[in-house]
């Protein structure tokens, strides 16, 4: 039994000690700076500047983040707070649907339904023409993906909030919205921050849907009509090439690698954050 | 204690109006409580002396705290809980009006059984209820949070560390500043339940002097389960069992020569 | 003041209200959709036959092969996790069951451990598949989605055993068994319902996890026959196809999305009702 305890706990060291090696020869000849924060990706001349990719993740993350937000926030006080208790009972099930739901279903429904939606209403509606293979139909599917995860951990975070408290907000005077508000949102910021840490964590590190619905081009505008190409796509999408290009497989490793360690940081602070937060 | 031989009743009516209605300031009638099927108040009739301490006593399970629950309303917090009857505080019946709720409640301070303070700063706790009601004076506010510490007796000991968190205060200090922050809101009426039972004697002893002192000002229901404390405060005594009312009235009577056998064996037990 | 105060509480539970009923509708939506689409080309060729003329351009056939391969790599995966991953939780919960605070930085970290995505994992198990030179198998993807749902089974397993009381315990150890015996017998049975939550959850994830399977386990349009050759999964199948210039096999991919999504329904309804039934007949 210890033996398959220490196996488990060697892995994530197994994994980042292998990605980084995988990636060394990388180095060799770059900076990690200039790896980091170039933009120019030509892997037949050996350019592998991989600063697109990492802004691709983080505007489609963040913008997916904007959704998943206040649609987590307020469905979480709707079941914990203000509806029957029958209601959380049927949304169980539907947030475990929901969660178990395969990225490429995700993806598939982005097809046939986001993507054509940003560009025959959104993009036309904020003036702009749009393919639909875009950030923003990224941003949505991610969205859609990320809710039922952080969803269960504000549900969590907000059921522990003992009844007393809301009993002594209620008979101050306050209205039950207001003792929502000063109770259990204010008093548990950090449950809740982390609850959406992790749900960023998860997003950044979401492949095939955001994939198939994202455009996959290199390339670094604002602009949310536009595709991108977040570092995950560029793993999966180019593995095929990625033993005939020298020093292709090193810079994707790189990629890997990157991704490993930006979630795996991510994740480990708002967990300990977490568990700061429950021993009191 | 001694105990006078005493005939054998259930109940004593409630038609034997022990106070007087001109000295009552809450009245209860006719008051049902179900949780599904579980009948919890059973046709709960009585009435609150004002500027008295009155102190609800019973066996475990016996409603009390859902009594002290249904006079502020916090029944409408608990779904399951089928509530109807009158309960007239100055002549308006609260259970069957639509009137604001909120500042209801306000007329009824509350003090639980572990003190919950608001995860705010010692000031913002009791400065909750001011705000609440619109006020933005902090002059105002500042003369009211401390006169309502001073009160409590907590001000000289948190007056340099107003805003630190509240939760850093003991847990007598804490169940103090509760009291403090209820007081803030003006109430007229004070509802305890077990206010004691989490606090060390000495905490205890404190707030049982604090409750003698309000009752000036304020009337006090006090629910406790600690029989000595009962006879310590009570200016009033209700007993209940089962989720009715067996016997109220002076604790003279109640705790010296009680009619019902309910009582004697509860006194007996608590003894 | 108070007229202000009403209004902004009805709106922000009309709100709230809005948000939550939305999410079921979203979820009735995405099913419809796919099932809407798919339908038509939906048949018993799809489940009971492998593609022919190529998966990419093949006209005829079904995603047989798809099928058997997840299934193959999802069951493989899972059996490997089951025996990496009982033992683990249940050291976890027996003999660390005085070192609090191991155990809770175990789980702490067990819990990071979920959150890496899986194609991490894909392009880990790509490396190591090249490292001792295997080719892209059905080996390779049972081993890179064991990785992926070791974690998963772990945790999962582990909530449940940590909610039995130690009381439970204490009285196995102090009727003389040793803490090997205690925890497979005692612990084990206890928390069977839950173990049986996590293979099915583990099992879930393994057979719908593209990016894992993306380098390692390879495509091909036949069946499996042993663990050196490539192996075909629904995920796969459904993006390749999706893929492809001619309309019927684009249809098709979204009928081998209702398959799926059909096993993933079953497997997550299921598991609900499972622990459901089981919590209530538990005697703890």
């Amino acid at each position: 039994m210890v033996f398959s305890m220490i196996t488990i706990l060697i892995i994530p060291f197994i994994i980042g000690v292998g990605l980084y090696l995988k990636a060394a020869p990388l180095f060799e000849n770059q900076s990690l700076l200039k790896l980091i924060f170039s933009s120019s990706w030509a892997p037949s001349t050996g350019e592998f500047g991989f600063w697109p990719f990492i802004t691709g993740s983080l505007y489609v993350t963040l913008l997916s983040f904007l959704f998943t937000a206040p649609v987590c926030l307020f469905a979480a006080i709707y079941l914990t707070q203000f509806s029957s208790p029958g209601l959380i009972r049927v949304m169980h099930p539907v947030i475990d649907v929901l969660a178990g739901l395969p990225s490429v279903i995700y993806g598939v429904w982005g097809i046939l339904v986001i993507v054509p939606f940003v560009s025959d209403y959104a993009a036309p509606f904020f003036g702009t023409t749009s393919s639909g293979y875009s950030v923003l139909s990224g941003g949505i599917v991610l969205a859609v993906m990320c809710i039922p995860y952080t969803l269960n951990m504000l549900i969590e975070v907000f059921n522990t909030v003992p009844n007393g408290l809301k009993e002594a907000s209620l008979s101050l005077g306050a209205t039950m919205w207001e003792s929502v508000k000063h109770v259990v949102i204010r008093g548990n910021y950090p449950g809740i921050i982390s609850a959406y840490g992790l749900g960023i964590a998860k997003a950044f590190g979401e492949t095939i849907a955001v994939m198939m619905v994202v455009g996959n081009m290199v390339k670094t505008s604002g602009n949310p009509f536009e595709a991108a190409y977040p570092l995950p796509a560029l793993i999966a999408n180019n593995y095929g090439e990625m033993l005939s290009i020298p020093m292709y497989d090193a810079a994707l490793m790189f990629a890997a690698f990157l991704l490993f360690i930006i979630i795996l940081m991510i994740n480990l602070f708002f967990r300990y954050l977490i568990h700061k937060t429950k021993r009191q | 204690m001694e105990l006078t031989e005493t005939k054998t009743n259930n109940k004593v009516p409630a038609s034997k109006h022990i106070v007087s209605e001109a000295s009552s300031i809450l009245r209860v009638k006719d008051l049902n409580v179900f949780a599904g099927a579980h009948h919890i108040l059973k046709n709960v009739e009585l009435e609150i002396p004002r500027n008295k301490i009155t102190v609800l006593i019973g066996p475990s399970g016996c409603g009390k705290t859902t009594l002290l629950k249904c006079i502020n309303k916090l029944t409408d917090l608990y779904k399951e809980l089928k509530v109807s009857g009158s309960i007239f505080i100055d002549k308006d019946d609260i259970l069957n009006t639509d009137t604001n709720i909120p500042a209801l409640r306000q007329k009824m301070g509350l003090l639980s059984q572990r003190p919950y303070p608001l995860p705010v700063s010692i000031y913002k706790n009791v400065a909750y209820g001011l705000k609440l009601k619109g006020v933005r004076d902090k002059k105002l506010i500042d003369f009211s949070v401390e006169k309502h510490l001073r009160e409590v007796g907590l001000w000289e000991e948190v007056k340099n560390r107003l805003n630190s968190p509240a939760t850093r205060l003991s847990i007598g200090q804490q169940q103090r500043l509760c009291l403090a922050r209820g007081l803030a809101v003006k109430p007229s009426i004070i509802l305890a339940d077990e206010p004691t039972s989490s606090l060390d004697p000495i905490s205890s002893k404190i707030i049982e002097n604090l409750f003698k002192d309000l009752t000036k000002h304020y009337t006090i229901i006090l629910v406790t389960h600690v029989l000595r404390q009962a006879i310590r405060l009570a200016d009033h005594v209700i007993f209940m069992n089962d989720g009715e009312i067996i016997e109220q009235g002076s604790p003279e009577i109640l705790f010296k020569s009680p009619e019902t056998e309910q009582l004697r064996a509860y006194l007996v037990d608590g003894n | 003041m108070r007229r202000v105060k009403i209004i902004e509480e009805k709106f922000f539970i009309w709100l709230s209200a809005f948000m939550t009923y939305s999410l079921i509708a979203v979820l009735a939506f995405i099913i419809l959709v796919i099932f809407i689409k798919g339908f038509g080309a939906l048949n018993w060729d799809m489940v009971l036959k492998t593609p022919r003329g190529g998966y990419y351009y093949g006209g005829e056939g079904g995603v047989l092969n798809a099928i058997i391969g997840s299934l193959y790599i999802a069951v493989g995966a899972t059996l490997i996790a089951i025996i990496i991953g009982v033992p683990a939780a249940l050291y976890l919960n027996v003999q660390l069951i005085r070192y609090r605070r191991t155990q809770n930085t175990i789980r702490y970290f067990l819990d990071a451990l979920w959150g890496i995505p899986s194609i991490v994992y894909g392009a880990f198990g790509f490396s190591l598949m090249i490292f001792f030179g295997m080719n892209a198998s059905l080996l390779a993807g049972i081993i890179t989605v064991a990785l992926l749902i070791v974690p998963i089974m772990v945790r999962t397993f582990d909530e449940v055993l940590s909610t039995i009381p130690k009381g439970l315990h204490e009285a196995s150890l102090a009727l003389g068994s040793t803490r090997t015996e205690t925890a497979f017998k005692v612990l084990f049975k206890q928390g069977f319902p839950g173990f049986i939550t996590a293979v099915l959850l583990s099992f879930g994830r393994g057979i719908g996890d593209a990016a894992s399977v993306l380098f390692t386990a390879g495509y091909t349009d036949n069946i499996p026959v042993n663990l050196d050759e490539p192996a075909a999964t629904l995920p796969l199948a459904i993006f390749f196809q999706l893929g492809s210039p001619i309309p019927e096999v684009r249809d098709r991919a979204f009928a081998s999305a209702i398959i799926l999504t059909g096993i993933i329904l079953t497997i997550s309804i299921g598991a609900r009702i499972l622990s459901k039934r089981y919590s209530k007949t538990n005697l703890t």
